[in-house]
């Protein structure tokens, strides 16, 4: 190999990782100014922030073709980015604006980007998992080769309406793989109080004959290596898979709850954050001598500039009309 | 051809099947056992067990499925054995397919048709005898249908399978083998029409599903006493065609709303809140309710035939308005 080409694929490498780190990044400064917004009373209602949990949503969708399908429960932000939705229409929905991706009548629990093809975020927990099954149906009777990335929160593994999902989607061999991201606290109940067989979620799976794989959800490239690797498997066809992404969620369930509260201790959450994905991905960048503090800093001003965008986009963008009000109930 | 209820049905997702690969049957024993009521006879055969398919028993499941194959582009057809274990996909039903268009800003769509029997059939215990149309029809997002006739069921199931909004459709397990004239011709009823099923000039009573069959015969006891009975039959539930039900006001300015559900909160209840405010002025009488009885429908007969309305109330009401005002 002659050293220019060396040098192309370290720039190829480089690249690459500054994209997966700049896509966490966006997530981490878009959820810290929607915080931000929140207090201002520009956002209202549940605001469920996704800081400490993005490389999981980022490695994963690092590891699927624009035209698979994604859906996601409420704590969908950073699903939605990753999916490569215009992060000023995201800010304009959470804001209620006629701008947002659903003209502000969904809200943060509820984004929809169907061009993407981000089937949404639900709300009621363990009630997606049927819908991606039945996504993944779609893609198998018209003999497509899409698969389907549902992501969940550990809270739903014990509902009925999942264990449906696993039969089904195993019993037909489904295209879906199910993404448990595991933040050890369904709102203030830890999963050793929720769920049986909690120390490793993917026996749940397994029961169900489905193949699944435990993974680090704080290190994107471990996501995207095991991902890449299960996508495979699941677009020839092979069935479907479960996933138990171990992460941890660094706020509190939502905007009423304070980032450790009294069901988790302040300890705890500092010694967590020491996980923090997008530190693990700067740290080994820097220890591979692949880029300095400046080139951080560099995307750090990008990702700061798109973020006021964003928020200029959607105060600017005007509330929906009254007659809003009655379209889209019926076609 | 004179058809069954069932047969009509039948025919109606055949068709359907046959013009468009999107639509498929998807429910408990629709496949190699044909229907719990052999709606789906000769399907597995004719389109495969890819296009019939066979589910377990979990309704929130294959329901969910159904509507998330929906909104990926798909036309399900979802056959519940019977409304009462829908309600084990209420969830589906209510909280995905209702909202998932509205909730989405008008990107996504839920063309998909959950269908089969509410209401009692004979001594079926509490659990298999509910007439649920009250709680879909609350629901802004559905359209709630209930034909009583194999003519209104084919045209109207058809119509529903080619709606981009979900459909409830609501059979009877009393009408699948009732008979009636069906055109083998390929037509559809629109949603939303109701049809004046008799004309009289001194009473409109409306009544949809199996108790349009007997409010027609309670209106062929009272002829032969001299009093003309008017019929509706709504048909579509929701959307409610109150236009046709005003006309009928206006001529007889009595009206008799029977339903074979729970009266607290009822059809019925809204049925004539719905003729109140539009036709207030040309009420001769209140509106008269015929309902179920507000119990658990019980297992012995004596005490199931009275928590239902039969054709002997409904001409006793009748009577009834007729002689007070």
């Amino acid at each position: 190999m002659s050293p220019s080409a060396i040098r192309h694929n370290d720039r190829v490498e480089r690249d690459d990782l500054f994209s997966l780190y700049r896509q966490m990044l966006l997530i981490r400064r878009f959820e810290e100014k929607s915080a931000e917004m929140y207090a201002l009373a520009k956002i209202a209602g549940f605001l469920h922030l996704y800081i400490g949990e993005e490389a999981v949503a980022v490695g994963a969708i690092a590891a699927i073709r624009p035209d698979d399908y994604v859906i996601s429960a409420y704590r969908d932000h950073g699903h939605c980015l990753a999916k490569g939705s215009d992060s000023g229409k995201v800010m304009a929905e959470l804001f209620g604006k006629v701008g947002g991706l659903c003209k502000g009548k969904g809200g943060s629990m509820h984004l929809v980007d169907a061009k993407r093809r981000f089937m949404g975020g639900y709300a009621i927990v363990g009630g997606h998992l049927p819908l991606a099954t039945g996504l993944a149906f779609a893609a198998q009777y018209e003999k497509r080769d899409h698969v389907v990335l549902c992501f969940f929160g550990e809270g739903a593994v014990p509902s009925g309406q999942a264990h449906e999902a696993f039969n089904l989607a195993a019993l037909w061999k489904l295209p879906v793989i199910f993404i448990c991201e595991n933040n050890r606290y369904g709102m203030g109940t830890p999963v050793e109080r929720a769920v049986a067989l909690y120390s490793n979620l993917t026996d749940k799976a397994r029961s169900h004959g489905i193949d699944a794989t435990q993974m680090d959800g704080m290190d994107v490239l471990a996501v995207r290596e095991v991902m890449r690797k299960v996508v495979d498997v699941v677009r020839q066809g092979q069935g479907p898979h479960f996933i138990e992404a171990v992460t941890y969620r660094f706020m509190g369930h939502s905007m009423a709850d304070p980032a450790h509260g009294h069901y988790r201790s302040k300890k705890e959450v500092e010694q967590e954050r020491k996980r923090d994905p997008l530190v693990v991905l700067k740290q080994r960048m820097l220890d591979q001598q692949m880029a300095g503090e400046d080139d951080f800093k560099r995307v750090e001003r990008s990702v700061s500039e798109e973020v006021a965008t964003a928020v200029k986009f959607a105060d600017e963008s005007p509330f929906p009309p009254p007659e809003e009000l009655y379209i889209d109930v019926c076609l | 051809m004179l058809t069954s209820y069932r047969d009509a049905l039948n025919q109606a997702m055949r068709e359907e099947m046959r013009r468009d690969e999107k639509v498929f049957l998807i429910g408990e024993e629709v496949g190699y056992y044909q229907g719990a009521f052999k709606v789906s006879k000769g399907f597995v055969e004719e389109f495969g067990p890819k296009r019939v398919l066979d589910t377990p028993i979990t309704e929130a499941g294959f329901t969910g499925l159904a509507i998330g194959a929906a909104m990926a582009g798909l036309h399900p057809i979802v056959e519940l054995m019977t409304f009462n274990f829908g309600i084990l996909a209420m969830d589906q039903i209510v909280n995905n397919a209702a909202k998932i268009r509205y909730m989405s800003g008008g990107q996504l769509s839920v063309p998909i048709v959950i269908r089969g029997p509410g209401s009692a059939a004979h001594q079926l215990g509490a659990q298999h005898s509910q007439s649920l149309e009250a709680w879909f029809a609350h629901v802004p997002g559905l359209i709630v249908m209930a034909p009583a006739t194999p003519h209104d069921a084919k045209g109207l199931l058809k119509s529903a399978i080619r709606n981009p909004n979900p459909v409830i459709f609501i059979e009877a397990q009393l009408l699948y083998g009732t008979k009636g004239e069906v055109s083998d011709a390929d037509y559809t009823i629109p949603i939303g029409r109701a049809e004046v099923k008799r004309e009289g000039r001194h009473v409109t009573v409306v009544a949809y599903s199996k108790m349009l069959l007997l409010a027609l015969e309670a209106a062929e006891d009272l002829a032969g006493q001299g009093i003309d009975v008017e019929v509706i039959d709504p048909r579509t539930l929701k959307p409610l065609d109150v236009g046709t039900l005003v006309r009928s006001v206006k001529k007889t300015g009595r009206v008799i709303v029977v339903e074979e559900g729970w009266r607290f909160a009822g059809m019925g209840a809204q049925i004539a809140e719905s003729i109140y405010s539009a036709a207030f002025d040309y009420l001769d009488a209140p509106i008269v309710r015929v309902t179920g009885e507000d119990v658990p429908i019980p297992y012995t007969r004596p005490l199931e035939d009275l928590a239902i309305p039969d054709r002997r109330r409904i001409v006793d009401a009748v009577k009834k308005l007729l002689s007070d005002t």
